[in-house]
């Protein structure tokens, strides 16, 4: 990690801010730098409002940052139409979020199908590659069941699979244990074990110090300042 | 796994936009999955889509009904009155000489002539044709007994018509009883009467077996018919009707005062332009020939008036179910709004979400407007049943309504549609859902 010509950066933040217009403004993120590495599994931690949600957003490329520069895989951010941001978001990363965000009427299986349809390419094997998510996440045998008669970890694996489903580059979770027991947040910190084992990025917003404690590296954002806590080379 | 990534810069030839175009991925949404979308939108919660289109669905059935039972009614309408007044044609001597009291001894006499009813029979398409006149009896009074009870009234003031045999097939006659005179009675001047149902009712007359005698004044007529019903000319019904060759001698009748003349349905026209030649070969235009408005006239103006007082209230009630449609998709917005927030994470665009709310309340239209308008249908053909009428149905308005309940669908979603696109990701997420 240290070395400078390891894996590729997935994501690039330089001098990223956030300023939300107002009287007075409310600076949520200050000047940020921040790289991810592909395979890299961070956690950013830090208390009620430090700025840790805006920074998600940011990096999912669901609000754009009032001054600086993102790159994901390379790519300017900034340069994107709303077709272009809403395609890479699509392809490239993968929400996971702690109200899980299931369609109620809609069985596992189309549910994790859901994360396609706004991508260009082939329909036909859409529904072989959800099955393979939901196997990945062990719920191989739920396809055809309702969100209403999963338990709470077991919807949050349906989440995790349907972000899964493409092979994103980057897979973003905001409290995604928030609305869990301890028992079943262990299993889905445990899937996440698993997913960074076979090399898959991610980024974990939390409070809860069991859930940074698995990740490889960790961020405390406070103030909307963010430090590292992890002794790690952070490449500008 | 990331593709290599190839800076900007390194596509030399390329302009940086298009670089950038074949690096980056662009969202995307086929039709095949909009539809699929808005089907399952739909069928998820199918009580609650057919009470969101309830409003539509009456409203085009509304429309489709009423523009089914103008049509219908219209229809009927026109067939009645077409079948007897298309094959009436009336023809009149000139107003002034017939009229004129002092001019009864002058020339007016060649005007109509006695075998009118004969001459028109000739003629190609009349089925039958008749002379009619109104007899002046001065104030004689007409009775059925020959002597007068002075307790109670057996006198009465009836109209006495003189006619040619030829005009009870004219008028479309039925009799109660009895039978018609007929040309020997004519030409013989014989002293014989038929009545209409009300004459006969007043004279207490009910059976003709034995030819019972009426008077009118001192004239003494033989009953051979009572008539039950005409289809023209009512004032029949309620008259003493004599045969002209009697009127002639006894009540010194100078010339017919109208030619009944019933044609094959279509020639009228014809009929009209030769029946004026056949009766008053050397000045036809004297004469005043009436014939039937235009059945196509007839039809189009009862229509239009059915047609416009219906479609207003067909397009009221669209509105209402229009107002329905935009009120649900608006409600079902902002219940739906984690559910935007997600798809727009998913990488739909504002577009996707205004699409899929647009496609989902059309399609909602169009259901609507293929359930109104069978119900509209059902509707014309249970009341024509009811009312022993044909339905008639435009051919087109099964075809376009569907298409009307999609517009309306369409217009009724485009501002919760709008509305959908505008919700900020950031905020529809964090709605739980
Ligand atoms: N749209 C907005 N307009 C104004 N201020 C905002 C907006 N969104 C966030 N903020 C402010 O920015 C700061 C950071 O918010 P953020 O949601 O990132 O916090 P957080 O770390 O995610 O908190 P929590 O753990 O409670 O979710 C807060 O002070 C918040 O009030
Ligand atoms: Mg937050």
């Amino acid at each position: 990690m240290a070395n400078a010509a390891g894996p590729a950066p997935v994501v690039e933040l330089e001098r990223v801010a956030r300023v939300f217009p107002g009287t007075p403004p409310v600076e949520a993120l200050k000047a940020t730098d921040l790289v991810i590495h592909e395979g890299d599994y961070i956690a950013i931690v830090g208390p009620s409002g430090s700025g840790k949600s805006t920074l998600l957003h940011i990096l999912g490329l669901l609000d754009q940052p009032s001054a600086g520069i993102y790159r994901i895989d390379g790519i300017d951010t900034q340069e994107l139409g709303e077709r272009e941001r809403a395609g890479v978001r699509s392809a490239r990363i993968g929400f996971v979020f702690q109200s899980f965000h299931l369609l109620n009427h809609r069985s596992t299986i189309e549910n994790v199908m859901l994360a396609e349809i706004y991508r260009p390419g082939s329909r036909a094997k859409r529904r072989d590659r959800a099955i393979e998510a939901l196997e990945q996440v062990g719920l191989g045998h739920r396809l055809t069941s309702f969100p209403t008669t999963l338990s709470g970890g077991e919807r949050q694996r349906v989440a995790v699979a349907r972000a899964l489903v493409g092979e994103p580059s980057l897979l973003l979770a905001d409290e995604p244990t928030g609305n869990l027991d301890s028992g079943t947040s262990a299993q889905i910190l445990d899937l996440f074990d698993d997913l960074h084992a076979e090399g898959l990025t991610l980024a974990v917003i939390t409070h809860d110090g069991d859930v940074s404690a698995r990740a490889k590296r960790q961020v405390r954002i406070r103030d909307g300042v963010v430090t590292p806590v992890t002794a790690g080379a952070e490449h500008a | 796994m990331p593709e290599p990534y190839v800076p900007p810069a390194s596509g030399v030839e390329l302009a940086e936009t298009e670089s950038i175009a074949s690096a980056v991925p662009r969202s995307h949404l086929s039709f095949r999955d909009l539809l699929s979308e808005a089907t399952v939108a739909l069928t998820a919660r199918p009580a609650r889509t057919l009470l969101t289109a309830l409003g539509t669905i009456l409203g085009v059935a509304a429309l489709v009904a009423t523009l089914g039972l103008a049509k219908t009614a219209g229809n009927q309408i026109v067939s009645r009155f077409d079948e007897l007044e298309a094959t009436s044609v009336i023809v009149r001597p000139p107003q002034d000489r017939g009229q004129d009291p002092r001019g009864q001894n002058q020339q007016q006499v060649s005007s109509i002539p006695w075998d009118a009813g004969d001459r028109l029979q000739r003629l190609n398409g009349v089925v039958a044709a008749g002379t009619k006149s109104d007899v002046s009896v001065g104030n004689a009074l007409a009775r059925s007994v020959p002597l007068i009870d002075p307790l109670g009234q057996s006198e009465f003031q009836i109209p006495v018509i003189a006619v040619s045999p030829g005009l009870f097939g004219a008028v479309r006659t039925e009799l109660a009883t009895g039978r018609v005179f007929d040309d020997g009675h004519n030409q013989r001047g014989d002293n014989v009467a038929v009545l209409g149902p009300g004459a006969a009712r007043r004279l207490n007359v009910t059976r003709v077996d034995n030819s019972p005698a009426i008077f009118i004044g001192d004239t003494t007529l033989a009953v051979v018919g009572i008539i039950e019903d005409v289809a023209r000319e009512p004032e029949l019904l309620n008259a003493i009707i004599i045969p002209d060759g009697f009127a002639r001698q006894r009540f010194a009748l100078e010339a017919p005062a109208e030619v009944q003349v019933e044609v094959q349905i279509g020639a009228a026209e014809l009929i009209g332009g030769q029946a004026a030649v056949a009766l008053s070969p050397n000045d036809p235009t004297q004469l005043r020939v009436s014939l039937p408005p235009s059945p196509r006239q007839v039809r189009s103006s009862v229509e239009s008036d059915v047609n416009a007082l219906f479609l207003v209230l067909g397009g009221v009630s669209l509105l209402v179910g229009a107002i329905g449609i935009a009120n649900v998709t608006l409600v079902s917005v902002l219940e739906r709004t984690g559910e935007i927030g997600l798809r727009r994470a998913l990488g739909a665009t504002r577009r996707h979400v205004a699409a899929q709310f647009l496609f989902e309340s059309a399609a909602l239209g169009a259901l609507a407007g293929l359930l109104g308008t069978s119900l509209g249908i059902l509707t014309v053909v249970a009341v024509s049943a009811n009312r022993e009428w044909t339905p008639v149905l435009d051919a087109w308005l099964p075809f376009v309504a569907p298409v009307i309940g999609a517009a309306i669908g369409l217009l009724a979603g485009t501002y919760p549609a709008w509305k959908a696109s505008a919700t900020e990701p950031i905020a529809a997420l964090r709605a739980t859902g």
